[in-house]
């Protein structure tokens, strides 16, 4: 399969990979995924003001899905939750050119940031994080 | 150093440049039909047709009259199963097969399942991939007519024991079917020791032109009957009608009588190069495993899972060595792959496989980059993958509830 020079770009050149601290004050984790299915990502965002300030992902999988977490992180910065929520799984695909069989990658993508999206809003509510 | 280096060669294998030249007086000057019996075109490419036939049954030890020629090896595994149950439906409608062979036979075997027309049993394997003649035994019943059980595995290279499942069979009056693809050409195949009836393999993998491959059916002790699947003018003694491509049938010759010859130094100087790349890259990184038999195996085959990494990622990775992938991501189903799950090797694992398959033309120089370049993106794919992350942090990944999708 041929990927698309973006996809390679991110795969080659992946955008702020790596880790925040859990426990870290307005840190939120996303962890999506199952090694069984071959695709595990975890998206971390640092809120600051109801604005998310810096982005962090770790992906396990294809190109494709490293490529989709990488942009995610990319957009995530200098948005606000509000507009967080607001990014789709097609405008990844639409992006990053995935092919059909790729879509999944994307949605992936989607659901880690509103997964690190929902565990913000549970520690900033006062609830403990339920990600390992 | 020239790249891409190929190091896929169990997909298919570069054409020997002898054996192109062999061929290239098969197009324009000798064009003849190996079927017309009146004229000197038609003696000529009989001729050549006949010598190839006798070179590629004498690295089997057959007879030449054994050899049909096919399109390939598929076409060969269709010819003998259907060929088979066809012929001897009033004798029996039993297959047993085992759970890792190619799919050319396991969906041929489905195929007749599907249709009513027999009944399968799919044997398992070890831990390394092997059939066990025992199961073999334990499996047959008074309506077995066929066991097709392949010499060495596609994506593990592990060779299975032939030769005692022969002799079950031979003991038990139930024709026997190899599909001997990556062996052929590779290892010493002899049909009379190894108790083969029915053989099928094919050119391109053992440095020959793609579109020709052979079945052989044995004619003496016992006389194997086939019914056709192709109807026409009833070449290949009725078994397969078709025009015969005389220039690929001159490479196919050629490219066996080349295996022979240079099988003992090929056999030392792959497996040497193999056994280097399986133990500077398995020294180097920490939970890679192999897959398949770590002795009896082929010896251009490599095959390993290199855990926390995912397998297309790692092809990706390493764009200028053609290598392949068990990970679902590269196959068609979306599946990982089934002959590593049939080995027991989890899903996870199986996602992060790659095999290596070396050949005629690779090179130490080839093995070297190839050795430094998986170290260099396994390290790093690692470092990006979470899973390596918890694994390092002590979390049991196994305990983790993951949202599957």
């Amino acid at each position: 399969m041929a990927y698309s020079d973006k996809v390679v770009d991110h795969f080659n050149n992946p955008r702020n990979m790596g880790s925040f601290k859990k426990d870290e004050d307005g840190v939120g984790t996303g962890m999506v995924g199952a090694p069984e299915c071959g695709d595990v990502m975890k998206l971390q965002i640092k809120v600051q003001n109801d604005t998310i300030v810096d982005a962090k992902f770790k992906t396990f999988g294809c190109g494709s899905a490293i490529a989709s977490s990488s942009l995610a992180t990319e957009w995530l910065k200098g948005k606000t939750i509000e507009e967080a929520q607001q990014i789709k799984n097609t405008d990844i695909v639409q992006e990053l050119n995935l092919p059909p069989v790729k879509i999944h990658c994307s949605v992936l993508a989607e659901d880690a940031i509103k997964a690190a999206l929902a565990d913000y809003q549970k520690k900033a509510d006062g609830q403990p994080s339920d990600t390992k | 150093m020239k790249l891409p280096i190929f190091l896929d060669n169990h997909s298919t294998t570069p054409m020997d440049p002898r054996v192109l030249e062999a061929m290239l007086p098969y197009f324009v000057e000798k064009f003849g039909n190996a079927a017309s019996r009146n004229h000197a075109f038609g003696w000529a490419a009989e001729e050549a047709v006949e010598e190839a036939r006798k070179r590629i049954a004498k690295l089997i030890k057959a007879d030449a009259k054994e050899i049909v020629f096919t399109s390939g090896a598929t076409e060969s595994d269709n010819l003998a199963l259907k060929g088979v149950l066809e012929m001897y439906k009033e004798k029996g409608t039993h297959i047993i097969t085992s759970s890792t062979e190619h799919r050319a036979v396991l969906d041929t075997a489905k195929s007749l399942e599907a249709k009513g027309l027999a009944t399968v049993t799919y044997l398992p394997v070890d831990k390394h991939g092997m059939v066990n003649p025992q199961d073999v035994q334990n499996a047959i019943t008074d309506k077995t007519i066929l066991i097709s059980v392949m010499l060495a595995n596609n994506e593990i290279g592990t060779i299975n024991p032939i030769a005692e499942i022969g002799k079950i069979a031979k003991a038990r009056g139930i024709l026997f079917h190899c599909d001997a693809t990556q062996g052929v050409g590779k290892i010493p195949v002899d049909v009379q020791t190894m108790g083969i009836d029915l053989m099928s393999f094919s050119a391109h993998k053992i440095y020959g032109p793609k579109g020709i491959g052979a079945l052989y059916v044995r004619k003496r002790n016992p006389r194997v009957r086939i019914a056709p699947q192709i109807d026409g003018g009833g070449h290949e003694r009725g078994m397969r009608s078709g025009t015969l491509p005389v220039p690929l049938i001159v490479g196919f010759g050629k490219a066996c009588e080349l295996c022979e010859q240079e099988m003992a130094t090929e056999t030392a100087r792959l497996t040497k190069m193999r056994d280097r790349l399986q133990a500077e890259i398995m020294a180097a990184l920490e939970e890679s495993y192999l897959n398949g038999h770590p002795t009896n195996r082929l010896p251009g085959n490599l095959n390993i899972s290199f855990a926390y990494v995912e397998g297309e990622s790692l092809l990706m990775g390493m764009k200028d060595i053609a290598l392949s992938s068990g990970s679902a991501c590269t196959s068609a189903t979306l599946e990982p792959s089934y002959v590593l799950r049939a080995l027991g090797v989890g899903t996870e694992l199986a996602h992060s496989s790659i095999r290596f398959g070396l050949g005629r033309f690779n090179t130490e120089d080839e093995i070297d980059y190839t050795i430094k370049k998986v170290i260099e993106i396994v390290t790093k794919l690692r470092e990006m993958s979470p899973l390596y992350e918890m694994a390092k942090e002590g979390v049991d990944l196994k305990s983790v509830q993951w949202a599957a999708h």
